[in-house]
C-alpha cells in the first residue's frame, strides 16, 4: 500500500498544491453560479473569458512547451497547429482529421530535420 | 457509454494521460500518486503543470499558485454548463459530484450531447460520462507509467502537442456566437503580450482582457 501511493507526505502535497487549487474554482461555480439564468448576458460574457483562458493555456503549450515538446522547433509547434486548423477548417470542423494533420505535420518535420 | 466510446476527444484524452503517466514516471512520483491525481485533480493541464513544477524542485506553495491560476477558466465551465443540468426540483448537492467532473472535455461534450438528452436524465447522463471518461484516463495514465521507460522522445513530443491541439479544435467547434470566436482568437494572441510582464497570472490577464473585448464587439453588434 505505501509503496503504491509513496508516503504521506507525497498525497499531503497532492491534495494541497493539486486538489484544493484546482477544484475550489469547480465548488465557487456551483455555489456562486446557483442564480445565473441559461442565455442571459452574464453567461454570455462568462463564456467569452473561459474561452480566452483556455486559449492562454493553448497559448502557453505552444509558446513555453513542457518536456520533450521543447525539442520541436518553434515554427514547427506553430506551423504544425496552423496546418492541423486549416485541416479542420476544409473538413467542415472535422477535429479527428485536425488532430492527425497537425500531428502528421509535426512528425514529417521533424523527420524531414534528420 | 456510447457517448463515452464515440467522442473523439476520449481518445485525445487517453493520449494526454498516457503523457501525463509517463511524465509522472519521469519525475519519479508513485503510480498510486499520479493515479489519485488524475481522480482528485481532473483537469489535464493543471496536472501537467503541478508534475512539472514539483519535480522541477519548486515548493508546494509555488506549484499550488501555478495549479490554480490555470483552474480560473473551471469557474466559468461550471456556471455555464450547471444551467443545462438543473430542474426545479435539483438540490445543490445533488450537482456536486457532477461539478468536480467538470473539465474541457465534459465541458465541450455537455454542450454538444445534453440538448439531445431529457432534462431530467441529465444529471445521471453527465455521471455516467464523468466516470466513463475518468475510467478510461485511469488506464491511460497506468499504461503511460509503465510504458515511460521506452518511449522514444519524438512520440513523448507528438503526446503533449496533443493537449492544445485537441483544447483549440474542440473549443473552435463549440463558437457559435461572434463573442465565442473572438474570444478564442483574442485569447491566443492577447497571451504572448501578456507574458512579457511576468506577472504569474499572466493567463488571467490575458484571458480576463480577450474575453471582455469579446463580449464588447458582442454588445455593439447586438445594438445596431
Amino acid at each position: 500500500m505505501s509503496d503504491f501511493f509513496g508516503d504521506w507526505h507525497a498525497l499531503l502535497v497532492l491534495v494541497l498544491a493539486g486538489f484544493l487549487p484546482n477544484e475550489i474554482w469547480r465548488m465557487l461555480g456551483l455555489w456562486l453560479g446557483g442564480g445565473v439564468d441559461e442565455g442571459s448576458e452574464l453567461l454570455v460574457w462568462v463564456r467569452a473569458v473561459a474561452t480566452a483562458i483556455l486559449a492562454g493555456v493553448i497559448a502557453q503549450i505552444l509558446v513555453f512547451p513542457p518536456g520533450a515538446l521543447a525539442s520541436v522547433p518553434d515554427w514547427l509547434r506553430y506551423g504544425a497547429v496552423a496546418a492541423g486548423f486549416a485541416a479542420f477548417i476544409v473538413a467542415r470542423r472535422s477535429i479527428f482529421t485536425g488532430v492527425v494533420c497537425g500531428e502528421l505535420v509535426m512528425l514529417a518535420g521533424k523527420w524531414w530535420l534528420g | 457509454m456510447r457517448s463515452v466510446a464515440s467522442t473523439v476527444l476520449t481518445l485525445v484524452l487517453f493520449a494526454t494521460y498516457l503523457g501525463i503517466g509517463a511524465l509522472a514516471h519521469d519525475t519519479h512520483f508513485s503510480l498510486g500518486w499520479v493515479l489519485a491525481s488524475t481522480v482528485l485533480v481532473w483537469a489535464g493541464p493543471a496536472q501537467i503543470i503541478l508534475i512539472s513544477t514539483l519535480g522541477s524542485g519548486a515548493t508546494a506553495l509555488q506549484a499550488a499558485i501555478a495549479v490554480t491560476v490555470s483552474a480560473i477558466r473551471l469557474f466559468p465551465m461550471v456556471v455555464s454548463v450547471l444551467p443545462m443540468l438543473r430542474t426545479p426540483r435539483t438540490k445543490r448537492r445533488h450537482l456536486v459530484l457532477v461539478t468536480h467532473f467538470i473539465a474541457v472535455t465534459l465541458w465541450v461534450e455537455c454542450f454538444r450531447l445534453l440538448p439531445q438528452v431529457p432534462r431530467e436524465r441529465r444529471i445521471a447522463f453527465t455521471h455516467g460520462l464523468g466516470i466513463g471518461l475518468c475510467s478510461v484516463c485511469l488506464v491511460a495514465t497506468s499504461i503511460g507509467y509503465g510504458l515511460a521507460a521506452n518511449l522514444p522522445q519524438l512520440f513523448a513530443a507528438a503526446i503533449l502537442l496533443l493537449t492544445p491541439l485537441a483544447f483549440l479544435l474542440s473549443t473552435a467547434r463549440n463558437c457559435r456566437q461572434l463573442a465565442d470566436i473572438l474570444a478564442l482568437a483574442l485569447g491566443l494572441a492577447l497571451f504572448p503580450l501578456a507574458s512579457m510582464l511576468h506577472t504569474g497570472v499572466d493567463i488571467l490577464i490575458s484571458g480576463v482582457s480577450a474575453g471582455s473585448i469579446a463580449y464588447g464587439a458582442h454588445r455593439w453588434r447586438a445594438r445596431e
